[in-house]
Protein backbone atom coordinates (compact mmCIF):
# COMPACT_ATOMS: atom_id res chain seq x y z
CA UNK A 1 0.00 0.00 0.00
CA UNK A 2 1.66 3.35 -0.70
CA UNK A 3 1.62 6.17 1.90
CA UNK A 4 -0.36 8.16 0.16
CA UNK A 5 -3.39 5.86 0.23
CA UNK A 6 -3.46 5.86 4.15
CA UNK A 7 -3.51 9.65 4.10
CA UNK A 8 -6.92 10.83 4.67
CA UNK A 9 -10.22 11.37 1.42
CA UNK A 10 -8.94 14.73 -0.27
CA UNK A 11 -6.44 16.00 1.97
CA UNK A 12 -3.56 16.13 -1.42
CA UNK A 13 -6.05 17.39 -3.51
CA UNK A 14 -7.50 20.00 -1.11
CA UNK A 15 -3.31 20.57 -0.59
CA UNK A 16 -2.83 20.76 -4.63
CA UNK A 17 -6.21 22.34 -5.77
CA UNK A 18 -7.32 24.26 -2.58
CA UNK A 19 -10.16 23.19 -0.77
CA UNK A 20 -12.99 25.22 -3.15
CA UNK A 21 -11.75 23.12 -5.72
CA UNK A 22 -11.76 20.32 -4.18
CA UNK A 23 -15.32 20.46 -3.11
CA UNK A 24 -16.16 22.16 -6.07
CA UNK A 25 -19.20 19.33 -7.29
CA UNK A 26 -20.02 18.79 -3.83
CA UNK A 27 -21.06 22.32 -3.44
CA UNK A 28 -22.37 22.43 -6.88
CA UNK A 29 -24.50 19.53 -6.05
CA UNK A 30 -25.61 20.79 -2.50
CA UNK A 31 -26.98 23.53 -4.11
CA UNK A 32 -28.65 22.70 -6.84
CA UNK A 33 -30.65 19.91 -3.85
CA UNK A 34 -31.37 22.97 -2.27
CA UNK A 35 -32.35 24.60 -5.17
CA UNK A 36 -34.98 22.10 -5.98
CA UNK A 37 -36.33 22.33 -2.82
CA UNK A 38 -36.60 25.59 -2.62
CA UNK A 39 -38.62 25.87 -5.77
CA UNK A 40 -40.87 23.93 -4.11
CA UNK A 41 -41.10 25.94 -0.89
CA UNK A 42 -41.38 29.46 -2.59
CA UNK A 43 -45.11 28.99 -3.02
CA UNK A 44 -45.76 28.20 0.58
CA UNK A 45 -43.05 30.31 2.28
CA UNK A 46 -43.26 33.15 -0.02
CA UNK A 47 -46.34 33.22 -1.80
CA UNK A 48 -44.26 32.76 -5.04
CA UNK A 49 -46.27 30.10 -7.17
CA UNK A 50 -44.06 28.99 -10.08
CA UNK A 51 -43.37 25.79 -9.01
CA UNK A 52 -46.56 23.77 -7.51
CA UNK A 53 -47.23 20.47 -6.25
CA UNK A 54 -44.53 17.99 -5.11
CA UNK A 55 -41.56 15.47 -6.88
CA UNK A 56 -44.32 13.12 -8.10
CA UNK A 57 -46.07 15.62 -9.76
CA UNK A 58 -45.82 19.23 -10.40
CA UNK A 59 -46.57 22.14 -12.53
CA UNK A 60 -44.08 24.99 -13.51
CA UNK A 61 -45.04 28.15 -14.41
CA UNK A 62 -48.61 27.32 -14.50
CA UNK A 63 -48.05 25.38 -17.72
CA UNK A 64 -45.25 22.88 -17.39
CA UNK A 65 -46.15 19.39 -16.28
CA UNK A 66 -43.57 16.93 -14.73
CA UNK A 67 -44.48 13.09 -12.99
CA UNK A 68 -42.42 11.02 -11.53
CA UNK A 69 -42.19 8.54 -14.00
CA UNK A 70 -42.25 5.75 -11.07
CA UNK A 71 -44.80 6.79 -9.42
CA UNK A 72 -46.89 7.15 -12.84
CA UNK A 73 -45.50 3.16 -13.31
CA UNK A 74 -46.97 2.00 -10.28
CA UNK A 75 -50.47 3.69 -10.85
CA UNK A 76 -50.22 2.08 -14.73
CA UNK A 77 -49.54 -1.51 -12.61
CA UNK A 78 -52.28 -0.85 -10.23
CA UNK A 79 -54.51 -0.35 -13.55
CA UNK A 80 -55.44 2.71 -13.78
CA UNK A 81 -54.47 5.05 -17.03
CA UNK A 82 -53.74 8.38 -16.25
CA UNK A 83 -54.80 11.65 -17.92
CA UNK A 84 -52.74 13.00 -21.00
CA UNK A 85 -50.87 15.85 -18.48
CA UNK A 86 -49.63 13.08 -16.24
CA UNK A 87 -48.24 11.02 -19.29
CA UNK A 88 -46.84 14.42 -21.00
CA UNK A 89 -45.13 15.27 -17.92
CA UNK A 90 -43.83 11.52 -16.99
CA UNK A 91 -42.33 11.60 -20.74
CA UNK A 92 -40.45 15.31 -19.89
CA UNK A 93 -38.57 13.62 -16.89
CA UNK A 94 -37.62 9.98 -18.73
CA UNK A 95 -36.27 12.11 -21.74
CA UNK A 96 -34.39 14.20 -19.23
CA UNK A 97 -33.04 11.76 -16.91
CA UNK A 98 -32.55 9.18 -20.37
CA UNK A 99 -30.19 12.16 -21.66
CA UNK A 100 -28.07 13.74 -18.76
CA UNK A 101 -27.84 9.87 -16.55
CA UNK A 102 -30.95 8.96 -14.47
CA UNK A 103 -29.03 8.57 -11.29
CA UNK A 104 -28.44 12.43 -11.34
CA UNK A 105 -31.66 12.86 -10.06
CA UNK A 106 -30.05 10.45 -7.01
CA UNK A 107 -27.49 12.89 -6.43
CA UNK A 108 -28.34 16.02 -7.38
CA UNK A 109 -31.93 15.94 -6.74
CA UNK A 110 -33.20 13.59 -4.04
CA UNK A 111 -33.85 15.31 -1.00
CA UNK A 112 -32.82 11.81 0.68
CA UNK A 113 -29.13 11.95 -0.87
CA UNK A 114 -28.06 14.83 2.42
CA UNK A 115 -29.36 12.76 4.22
CA UNK A 116 -27.61 9.19 3.79
CA UNK A 117 -24.30 11.74 3.35
CA UNK A 118 -24.57 12.75 6.56
CA UNK A 119 -24.84 9.01 8.09
CA UNK A 120 -21.84 8.23 5.73
CA UNK A 121 -19.84 10.84 6.76
CA UNK A 122 -20.68 9.77 10.71
CA UNK A 123 -20.37 6.31 9.86
CA UNK A 124 -16.59 7.34 8.76
CA UNK A 125 -16.11 9.58 11.52
CA UNK A 126 -16.78 6.80 14.36
CA UNK A 127 -15.16 4.64 12.07
CA UNK A 128 -17.81 1.77 12.20
CA UNK A 129 -17.94 -1.41 10.15
CA UNK A 130 -19.71 -1.58 6.86
CA UNK A 131 -22.55 -3.90 8.13
CA UNK A 132 -24.65 -5.93 6.00
CA UNK A 133 -23.69 -5.48 2.46
CA UNK A 134 -26.87 -6.83 0.37
CA UNK A 135 -25.94 -7.78 -3.56
CA UNK A 136 -25.85 -4.25 -5.80
CA UNK A 137 -28.84 -5.71 -7.57
CA UNK A 138 -31.28 -6.52 -4.86
CA UNK A 139 -32.87 -2.62 -5.79
CA UNK A 140 -33.85 -4.27 -8.74
CA UNK A 141 -35.61 -6.81 -7.08
CA UNK A 142 -37.09 -4.62 -4.73
CA UNK A 143 -38.17 -2.57 -7.64
CA UNK A 144 -39.99 -5.39 -9.12
CA UNK A 145 -41.66 -6.07 -6.28
CA UNK A 146 -42.73 -2.39 -5.84
CA UNK A 147 -44.32 -2.63 -8.87
CA UNK A 148 -45.85 -6.38 -8.20
CA UNK A 149 -47.56 -4.93 -5.57
CA UNK A 150 -48.91 -2.00 -6.90
CA UNK A 151 -50.20 -4.62 -9.44
CA UNK A 152 -52.03 -6.74 -6.67
CA UNK A 153 -53.00 -4.31 -4.36
CA UNK A 154 -54.43 -1.67 -7.03
CA UNK A 155 -52.75 0.89 -5.49
CA UNK A 156 -49.79 2.99 -5.89
CA UNK A 157 -47.95 1.00 -2.94
CA UNK A 158 -44.40 2.02 -2.55
CA UNK A 159 -45.99 5.53 -2.12
CA UNK A 160 -46.93 4.21 1.41
CA UNK A 161 -43.48 4.35 2.33
CA UNK A 162 -41.01 6.23 -0.16
CA UNK A 163 -38.76 7.86 1.70
CA UNK A 164 -37.83 10.66 -0.52
CA UNK A 165 -41.67 11.47 -1.78
CA UNK A 166 -42.69 11.29 2.10
CA UNK A 167 -39.79 13.57 2.96
CA UNK A 168 -40.18 16.37 -0.15
CA UNK A 169 -43.71 16.04 0.91
CA UNK A 170 -43.59 16.68 4.14
CA UNK A 171 -41.21 19.56 4.10
CA UNK A 172 -43.66 21.21 1.49
CA UNK A 173 -47.12 20.34 2.74
CA UNK A 174 -46.30 19.27 6.44
CA UNK A 175 -44.53 16.43 7.96
CA UNK A 176 -46.43 14.57 10.11
CA UNK A 177 -44.64 11.38 11.51
CA UNK A 178 -42.79 11.21 7.89
CA UNK A 179 -39.55 12.24 9.48
CA UNK A 180 -39.48 8.98 11.34
CA UNK A 181 -39.17 7.42 8.27
CA UNK A 182 -36.10 9.58 7.19
CA UNK A 183 -34.56 8.77 10.41
CA UNK A 184 -34.90 5.23 9.86
CA UNK A 185 -32.75 5.47 6.82
CA UNK A 186 -30.35 7.84 8.24
CA UNK A 187 -30.03 4.98 11.28
CA UNK A 188 -29.97 1.96 8.59
CA UNK A 189 -27.19 3.53 6.69
CA UNK A 190 -25.67 4.31 10.09
CA UNK A 191 -25.69 1.45 11.82
CA UNK A 192 -27.03 -1.61 9.78
CA UNK A 193 -25.56 -0.80 6.64
CA UNK A 194 -22.88 1.65 4.82
CA UNK A 195 -24.02 3.33 1.99
CA UNK A 196 -27.03 0.32 2.69
CA UNK A 197 -30.20 2.70 0.87
CA UNK A 198 -28.77 4.72 -1.70
CA UNK A 199 -26.77 1.78 -3.17
CA UNK A 200 -28.35 -1.60 -2.73
CA UNK A 201 -32.08 -1.26 -1.65
CA UNK A 202 -33.63 2.18 -3.00
CA UNK A 203 -36.20 1.19 -5.58
CA UNK A 204 -36.15 4.57 -6.64
CA UNK A 205 -32.54 4.74 -8.14
CA UNK A 206 -32.85 1.57 -9.24
CA UNK A 207 -35.58 2.56 -11.61
CA UNK A 208 -33.72 6.05 -12.73
CA UNK A 209 -29.97 3.69 -13.09
CA UNK A 210 -32.23 1.85 -15.54
CA UNK A 211 -33.51 4.68 -17.03
CA UNK A 212 -29.69 6.13 -17.55
CA UNK A 213 -27.92 3.15 -18.83
CA UNK A 214 -27.32 4.87 -22.35
CA UNK A 215 -26.86 8.23 -21.17
CA UNK A 216 -24.76 10.77 -22.79
CA UNK A 217 -23.65 12.69 -19.66
CA UNK A 218 -20.68 11.12 -18.32
CA UNK A 219 -17.55 10.96 -15.87
CA UNK A 220 -14.34 9.97 -17.69
CA UNK A 221 -11.28 8.40 -16.46
CA UNK A 222 -9.22 10.53 -19.51
CA UNK A 223 -6.04 11.30 -17.34
CA UNK A 224 -5.75 7.91 -16.50
CA UNK A 225 -2.32 7.32 -16.73
CA UNK A 226 -1.69 10.17 -14.43
CA UNK A 227 -3.46 7.95 -11.22
CA UNK A 228 -1.04 8.07 -8.46
CA UNK A 229 -3.16 5.29 -6.85
CA UNK A 230 -4.04 7.20 -3.89
CA UNK A 231 -7.62 5.28 -3.64
CA UNK A 232 -9.68 8.59 -2.89
CA UNK A 233 -11.70 8.10 -5.49
CA UNK A 234 -12.42 4.59 -4.06
CA UNK A 235 -12.76 6.13 -0.77
CA UNK A 236 -15.43 8.61 -1.82
CA UNK A 237 -17.45 7.31 -4.24
CA UNK A 238 -21.01 6.11 -3.19
CA UNK A 239 -21.07 3.24 -5.96
CA UNK A 240 -17.28 2.66 -6.61
CA UNK A 241 -17.79 -0.45 -8.40
CA UNK A 242 -18.27 2.06 -11.65
CA UNK A 243 -14.47 3.19 -10.95
CA UNK A 244 -12.09 0.02 -11.68
CA UNK A 245 -13.56 -0.95 -15.40
CA UNK A 246 -12.81 2.86 -16.54
CA UNK A 247 -9.99 4.05 -14.50
CA UNK A 248 -7.78 0.60 -14.51
CA UNK A 249 -8.92 -0.39 -18.09
CA UNK A 250 -6.17 -1.30 -20.24
CA UNK A 251 -5.14 0.34 -23.23
CA UNK A 252 -7.89 0.31 -25.91
CA UNK A 253 -10.75 -0.16 -23.19
CA UNK A 254 -12.99 2.74 -22.63
CA UNK A 255 -11.90 5.12 -19.96
CA UNK A 256 -15.35 5.82 -19.52
CA UNK A 257 -17.76 5.39 -16.37
CA UNK A 258 -20.31 3.78 -18.17
CA UNK A 259 -22.06 1.65 -15.33
CA UNK A 260 -25.67 2.86 -14.76
CA UNK A 261 -24.88 2.93 -11.07
CA UNK A 262 -22.93 6.11 -11.44
CA UNK A 263 -24.73 9.07 -10.48
CA UNK A 264 -22.67 11.42 -11.81
CA UNK A 265 -22.35 13.00 -8.36
CA UNK A 266 -18.25 14.07 -9.73
CA UNK A 267 -17.11 13.62 -5.98
CA UNK A 268 -14.35 11.50 -7.76
CA UNK A 269 -13.48 14.81 -9.83
CA UNK A 270 -13.46 16.96 -6.87
CA UNK A 271 -10.96 14.62 -4.71
CA UNK A 272 -8.47 13.44 -7.67
CA UNK A 273 -4.83 14.94 -6.46
CA UNK A 274 -3.76 14.58 -10.41
CA UNK A 275 -7.03 15.44 -12.08
CA UNK A 276 -7.86 11.85 -13.84
CA UNK A 277 -11.33 12.47 -14.33
CA UNK A 278 -13.67 15.00 -15.80
CA UNK A 279 -17.22 15.57 -17.29
CA UNK A 280 -17.69 14.74 -20.89
CA UNK A 281 -20.09 12.58 -23.13
CA UNK A 282 -20.58 9.43 -23.39
CA UNK A 283 -18.68 9.21 -27.12
CA UNK A 284 -15.66 10.53 -25.71
CA UNK A 285 -13.57 7.96 -25.58
CA UNK A 286 -9.89 10.18 -25.63
CA UNK A 287 -7.36 8.72 -23.22
CA UNK A 288 -4.46 11.07 -22.44
CA UNK A 289 -1.73 11.59 -19.93
CA UNK A 290 1.90 11.47 -19.59
CA UNK A 291 2.22 7.68 -20.20
CA UNK A 292 -0.16 7.60 -22.65
CA UNK A 293 0.27 10.45 -25.38
CA UNK A 294 -2.93 11.02 -27.63
CA UNK A 295 -1.35 9.52 -31.01
CA UNK A 296 -3.49 7.24 -33.38
CA UNK A 297 -1.81 3.84 -31.76
CA UNK A 298 -3.52 5.17 -28.42
CA UNK A 299 -7.05 5.82 -30.28
CA UNK A 300 -9.20 3.36 -29.01
CA UNK A 301 -11.84 1.23 -31.01
CA UNK A 302 -14.87 2.61 -31.52
CA UNK B 1 -26.96 -45.82 -12.12
CA UNK B 2 -25.06 -43.85 -15.05
CA UNK B 3 -22.53 -41.49 -13.55
CA UNK B 4 -24.09 -38.19 -13.31
CA UNK B 5 -21.95 -35.11 -14.72
CA UNK B 6 -21.25 -32.54 -11.45
CA UNK B 7 -23.57 -29.80 -10.76
CA UNK B 8 -21.43 -26.68 -11.37
CA UNK B 9 -21.22 -25.13 -8.04
CA UNK B 10 -21.91 -21.45 -9.91
CA UNK B 11 -25.29 -23.09 -10.42
CA UNK B 12 -25.84 -24.14 -7.17
CA UNK B 13 -24.71 -20.54 -6.11
CA UNK B 14 -27.17 -18.85 -8.62
CA UNK B 15 -30.28 -21.31 -7.25
CA UNK B 16 -29.87 -20.28 -3.52
CA UNK B 17 -28.98 -16.93 -4.60
CA UNK B 18 -32.03 -16.26 -6.18
CA UNK B 19 -34.48 -18.27 -3.86
CA UNK B 20 -32.87 -15.82 -1.09
CA UNK B 21 -33.65 -13.08 -2.91
CA UNK B 22 -37.13 -13.89 -4.46
CA UNK B 23 -37.86 -14.77 -0.68
CA UNK B 24 -36.75 -11.83 0.35
CA UNK B 25 -38.59 -9.65 -1.19
CA UNK B 26 -41.25 -11.77 -0.83
CA UNK B 27 -41.70 -10.76 3.09
CA UNK B 28 -41.10 -7.57 2.07
CA UNK B 29 -43.87 -7.17 -0.85
CA UNK B 30 -46.12 -8.58 1.47
CA UNK B 31 -45.14 -6.08 4.09
CA UNK B 32 -45.60 -3.41 1.76
CA UNK B 33 -49.21 -5.07 0.59
CA UNK B 34 -50.37 -5.20 4.29
CA UNK B 35 -49.32 -1.48 4.20
CA UNK B 36 -51.12 -0.22 1.10
CA UNK B 37 -53.95 -2.46 1.92
CA UNK B 38 -54.25 -0.93 5.08
CA UNK B 39 -54.30 2.64 3.30
CA UNK B 40 -57.74 1.44 1.86
CA UNK B 41 -59.89 2.37 5.54
CA UNK B 42 -60.59 5.78 4.73
CA UNK B 43 -62.21 7.28 7.77
CA UNK B 44 -65.87 8.06 7.70
CA UNK B 45 -64.78 11.81 8.32
CA UNK B 46 -62.13 12.24 6.09
CA UNK B 47 -64.14 13.16 2.35
CA UNK B 48 -62.08 13.15 -1.14
CA UNK B 49 -62.52 16.08 -3.30
CA UNK B 50 -65.08 16.41 -5.53
CA UNK B 51 -65.04 14.03 -9.35
CA UNK B 52 -62.63 11.86 -6.70
CA UNK B 53 -62.82 7.81 -8.42
CA UNK B 54 -64.02 5.64 -6.02
CA UNK B 55 -61.97 5.08 -3.03
CA UNK B 56 -60.59 1.48 -3.94
CA UNK B 57 -59.62 3.10 -7.55
CA UNK B 58 -58.40 6.49 -6.30
CA UNK B 59 -55.81 4.59 -4.57
CA UNK B 60 -54.56 3.25 -7.64
CA UNK B 61 -54.76 6.85 -9.27
CA UNK B 62 -53.77 9.28 -7.11
CA UNK B 63 -50.07 10.42 -7.18
CA UNK B 64 -50.05 12.38 -3.98
CA UNK B 65 -48.70 15.04 -6.13
CA UNK B 66 -50.64 17.86 -3.93
CA UNK B 67 -52.18 20.03 -6.83
CA UNK B 68 -55.35 19.87 -6.14
CA UNK B 69 -54.55 21.47 -2.67
CA UNK B 70 -52.61 24.01 -3.98
CA UNK B 71 -55.55 25.02 -6.45
CA UNK B 72 -58.22 25.05 -3.87
CA UNK B 73 -58.84 28.41 -3.17
CA UNK B 74 -60.74 27.99 0.09
CA UNK B 75 -57.72 25.54 1.46
CA UNK B 76 -60.47 23.19 2.18
CA UNK B 77 -58.34 20.41 0.93
CA UNK B 78 -55.30 19.15 2.94
CA UNK B 79 -52.38 15.97 2.33
CA UNK B 80 -53.15 13.47 4.70
CA UNK B 81 -49.85 13.25 6.94
CA UNK B 82 -47.93 10.34 7.62
CA UNK B 83 -49.70 9.14 11.02
CA UNK B 84 -51.69 12.45 11.82
CA UNK B 85 -54.55 11.89 9.16
CA UNK B 86 -56.07 8.37 8.62
CA UNK B 87 -56.33 8.74 4.90
CA UNK B 88 -53.67 7.58 2.98
CA UNK B 89 -50.72 8.79 3.11
CA UNK B 90 -50.34 12.51 0.48
CA UNK B 91 -53.49 11.97 -0.61
CA UNK B 92 -56.13 15.02 -0.69
CA UNK B 93 -59.25 15.20 2.18
CA UNK B 94 -61.09 17.57 3.68
CA UNK B 95 -63.16 17.03 6.95
CA UNK B 96 -66.62 19.39 6.72
CA UNK B 97 -66.59 20.52 10.14
CA UNK B 98 -63.62 21.81 9.84
CA UNK B 99 -63.42 23.58 6.18
CA UNK B 100 -66.43 22.46 4.10
CA UNK B 101 -66.58 22.56 0.50
CA UNK B 102 -67.41 25.99 -1.24
CA UNK B 103 -68.22 23.91 -4.96
CA UNK B 104 -66.50 26.19 -7.12
CA UNK B 105 -67.97 26.52 -10.74
CA UNK B 106 -64.87 25.94 -11.94
CA UNK B 107 -63.91 22.94 -10.16
CA UNK B 108 -60.31 24.04 -9.84
CA UNK B 109 -59.22 21.10 -8.01
CA UNK B 110 -60.34 18.70 -10.47
CA UNK B 111 -59.13 20.90 -13.37
CA UNK B 112 -55.56 20.85 -11.65
CA UNK B 113 -55.40 16.90 -11.22
CA UNK B 114 -52.79 15.56 -13.55
CA UNK B 115 -53.78 11.93 -13.50
CA UNK B 116 -57.22 11.83 -13.23
CA UNK B 117 -57.90 10.71 -9.86
CA UNK B 118 -60.16 13.71 -9.88
CA UNK B 119 -62.89 12.78 -12.45
CA UNK B 120 -62.50 15.74 -15.15
CA UNK B 121 -65.89 13.96 -16.10
CA UNK B 122 -67.44 15.91 -13.46
CA UNK B 123 -68.07 19.94 -15.28
CA UNK B 124 -70.95 20.25 -13.12
CA UNK B 125 -70.42 20.79 -9.21
CA UNK B 126 -74.11 20.06 -8.79
CA UNK B 127 -73.40 16.75 -9.92
CA UNK B 128 -70.37 16.10 -7.41
CA UNK B 129 -70.95 13.06 -4.79
CA UNK B 130 -68.44 13.16 -1.92
CA UNK B 131 -70.63 12.09 0.85
CA UNK B 132 -74.18 12.36 1.85
CA UNK B 133 -75.68 14.57 4.51
CA UNK B 134 -77.39 12.48 7.38
CA UNK B 135 -79.23 13.88 9.88
CA UNK B 136 -77.70 11.79 12.33
CA UNK B 137 -79.28 12.93 15.85
CA UNK B 138 -83.00 13.78 15.86
CA UNK B 139 -82.73 13.67 19.61
CA UNK B 140 -80.41 17.23 19.50
CA UNK B 141 -81.25 18.48 16.44
CA UNK B 142 -83.01 22.02 17.25
CA UNK B 143 -85.36 21.93 14.56
CA UNK B 144 -86.80 18.28 15.83
CA UNK B 145 -86.83 19.95 19.30
CA UNK B 146 -89.47 21.92 17.58
CA UNK B 147 -87.62 25.13 17.24
CA UNK B 148 -86.63 26.85 13.89
CA UNK B 149 -82.62 27.26 13.75
CA UNK B 150 -83.29 25.59 10.34
CA UNK B 151 -79.50 26.65 9.73
CA UNK B 152 -78.24 23.48 7.64
CA UNK B 153 -81.20 23.86 5.61
CA UNK B 154 -80.10 27.92 4.93
CA UNK B 155 -76.40 27.22 4.17
CA UNK B 156 -77.07 24.13 1.63
CA UNK B 157 -76.33 25.36 -1.80
CA UNK B 158 -78.85 23.13 -3.43
CA UNK B 159 -81.53 24.08 -0.86
CA UNK B 160 -84.89 22.59 -1.41
CA UNK B 161 -83.52 20.29 -3.40
CA UNK B 162 -80.49 18.20 -1.38
CA UNK B 163 -82.15 19.39 1.96
CA UNK B 164 -86.13 20.73 2.34
CA UNK B 165 -88.02 21.38 5.53
CA UNK B 166 -90.76 18.34 6.21
CA UNK B 167 -93.49 20.15 8.20
CA UNK B 168 -95.25 17.90 10.96
CA UNK B 169 -97.35 17.59 14.03
CA UNK B 170 -95.57 18.68 17.22
CA UNK B 171 -97.68 15.90 19.79
CA UNK B 172 -95.44 17.46 22.77
CA UNK B 173 -96.82 20.89 22.53
CA UNK B 174 -100.18 19.71 21.01
CA UNK B 175 -100.49 22.90 18.66
CA UNK B 176 -96.99 23.80 17.18
CA UNK B 177 -94.94 22.80 14.11
CA UNK B 178 -92.22 20.55 13.56
CA UNK B 179 -89.64 21.54 10.31
CA UNK B 180 -87.96 18.50 9.99
CA UNK B 181 -84.53 18.88 8.19
CA UNK B 182 -84.97 16.14 5.60
CA UNK B 183 -81.63 15.03 2.88
CA UNK B 184 -82.50 14.04 -0.60
CA UNK B 185 -79.33 12.30 -1.09
CA UNK B 186 -79.78 12.09 -5.16
CA UNK B 187 -79.14 15.73 -4.69
CA UNK B 188 -76.82 16.16 -1.71
CA UNK B 189 -73.38 16.78 -3.06
CA UNK B 190 -71.59 16.24 0.24
CA UNK B 191 -69.83 19.59 0.20
CA UNK B 192 -70.62 19.47 4.18
CA UNK B 193 -71.42 23.15 4.74
CA UNK B 194 -74.54 21.71 7.07
CA UNK B 195 -72.20 19.85 9.06
CA UNK B 196 -69.99 22.73 9.10
CA UNK B 197 -72.89 25.13 10.13
CA UNK B 198 -75.01 23.08 12.56
CA UNK B 199 -75.17 25.15 15.39
CA UNK B 200 -74.53 22.20 18.30
CA UNK B 201 -71.28 21.81 20.09
CA UNK B 202 -71.64 18.62 17.84
CA UNK B 203 -73.14 18.31 14.57
CA UNK B 204 -76.21 16.72 14.96
CA UNK B 205 -76.19 16.47 10.82
CA UNK B 206 -72.72 14.86 9.50
CA UNK B 207 -71.99 13.87 6.13
CA UNK B 208 -70.85 10.31 5.73
CA UNK B 209 -69.45 8.31 2.77
CA UNK B 210 -72.24 6.98 0.87
CA UNK B 211 -70.97 3.63 1.44
CA UNK B 212 -72.00 4.43 4.75
CA UNK B 213 -74.86 6.63 4.74
CA UNK B 214 -76.96 5.16 2.02
CA UNK B 215 -78.70 1.39 1.80
CA UNK B 216 -79.77 -0.39 -1.22
CA UNK B 217 -83.02 -1.91 -2.74
CA UNK B 218 -82.84 -5.33 -3.61
CA UNK B 219 -82.87 -5.97 -7.33
CA UNK B 220 -86.00 -7.57 -7.72
CA UNK B 221 -88.36 -5.12 -5.17
CA UNK B 222 -91.40 -2.98 -6.94
CA UNK B 223 -92.82 0.06 -5.49
CA UNK B 224 -96.82 -1.61 -6.44
CA UNK B 225 -97.60 2.15 -5.93
CA UNK B 226 -94.78 3.04 -9.06
CA UNK B 227 -96.04 0.37 -10.98
CA UNK B 228 -99.91 0.80 -10.26
CA UNK B 229 -99.10 4.06 -11.43
CA UNK B 230 -97.51 3.31 -14.23
CA UNK B 231 -100.18 0.52 -16.03
CA UNK B 232 -103.04 2.73 -14.98
CA UNK B 233 -104.83 -0.05 -12.97
CA UNK B 234 -104.29 -2.83 -10.32
CA UNK B 235 -101.56 -5.04 -11.28
CA UNK B 236 -103.31 -8.32 -10.77
CA UNK B 237 -106.77 -8.54 -11.64
CA UNK B 238 -109.94 -9.54 -9.50
CA UNK B 239 -108.23 -9.10 -6.06
CA UNK B 240 -110.28 -9.64 -3.04
CA UNK B 241 -111.10 -5.98 -1.75
CA UNK B 242 -111.00 -7.15 2.08
CA UNK B 243 -112.81 -5.11 4.70
CA UNK B 244 -110.85 -2.21 6.22
CA UNK B 245 -110.36 -2.62 9.76
CA UNK B 246 -110.53 1.16 10.86
CA UNK B 247 -109.31 2.72 13.91
CA UNK B 248 -112.53 5.25 15.38
CA UNK B 249 -115.63 4.63 17.59
CA UNK B 250 -117.30 1.03 16.60
CA UNK B 251 -114.75 -1.62 17.53
CA UNK B 252 -114.36 -3.14 13.86
CA UNK B 253 -115.73 -0.07 11.98
CA UNK B 254 -116.69 -2.24 9.06
CA UNK B 255 -118.77 -0.08 7.20
CA UNK B 256 -117.46 3.06 9.05
CA UNK B 257 -120.08 3.79 11.80
CA UNK B 258 -118.85 6.70 13.43
CA UNK B 259 -115.18 6.07 12.85
CA UNK B 260 -113.04 7.20 9.85
CA UNK B 261 -113.89 6.57 5.96
CA UNK B 262 -111.24 4.72 4.09
CA UNK B 263 -108.56 6.26 2.34
CA UNK B 264 -108.75 3.81 -0.55
CA UNK B 265 -111.19 1.42 -1.89
CA UNK B 266 -110.19 -0.83 -4.57
CA UNK B 267 -112.50 0.02 -7.36
CA UNK B 268 -115.13 -2.47 -8.38
CA UNK B 269 -114.37 -5.19 -10.88
CA UNK B 270 -115.58 -3.68 -14.34
CA UNK B 271 -115.93 -0.51 -12.90
CA UNK B 272 -112.47 0.85 -15.17
CA UNK B 273 -113.75 -1.27 -18.03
Amino acid sequence: MKEKTKLPVGVEAIRLKGWWQAHRFLLLRRLSQGFFLLLFLLGPWFGLWWVAGTLAGSRTFGILPLTDPLVLAQSLAAGHWPELTALIGALIVLAAYALIGGRVYCSWVCPINPVTDAAHWLHDRLGLQKGWQPKRHTRLWLLGTVLAVSALTGTVAWEAINPITMLHRGLVFGMGFAWALVALVFLFDLLVSRRGWCGHLCPVGAFYGLLGTHSLLRVSATRRAACDDCMDCFAVCPENHVIAPALRGKDGETPLILSPDCTNCGRCVDVCSVDVFAFTHRFDRRVEGPSSPPGPSRQTVA
Amino acid sequence: MPAATPLSPQRRRFLTDTARMAGGCALAGGGLAWLARDARALPAEALRPPGALPEADFLGACIRCGLCVRDCPYDTLALAELGADGPATGTPFFTARDVPCEMCDDIPCVTACPTGALDPALTDIDEARMGTAVLVDQENCLNFLGLRCDVCYRVCPVIDEAITLELSHNTRSGHHAIFAPTVHAEHCTGCGKCEKSCVLPEAAIKVLPLRLARGAPAEHYRKGWEEMEEKGGPLVEGVIDLPDRLPGPGTDNLAAPGGFEPSFTLPAPGAGE
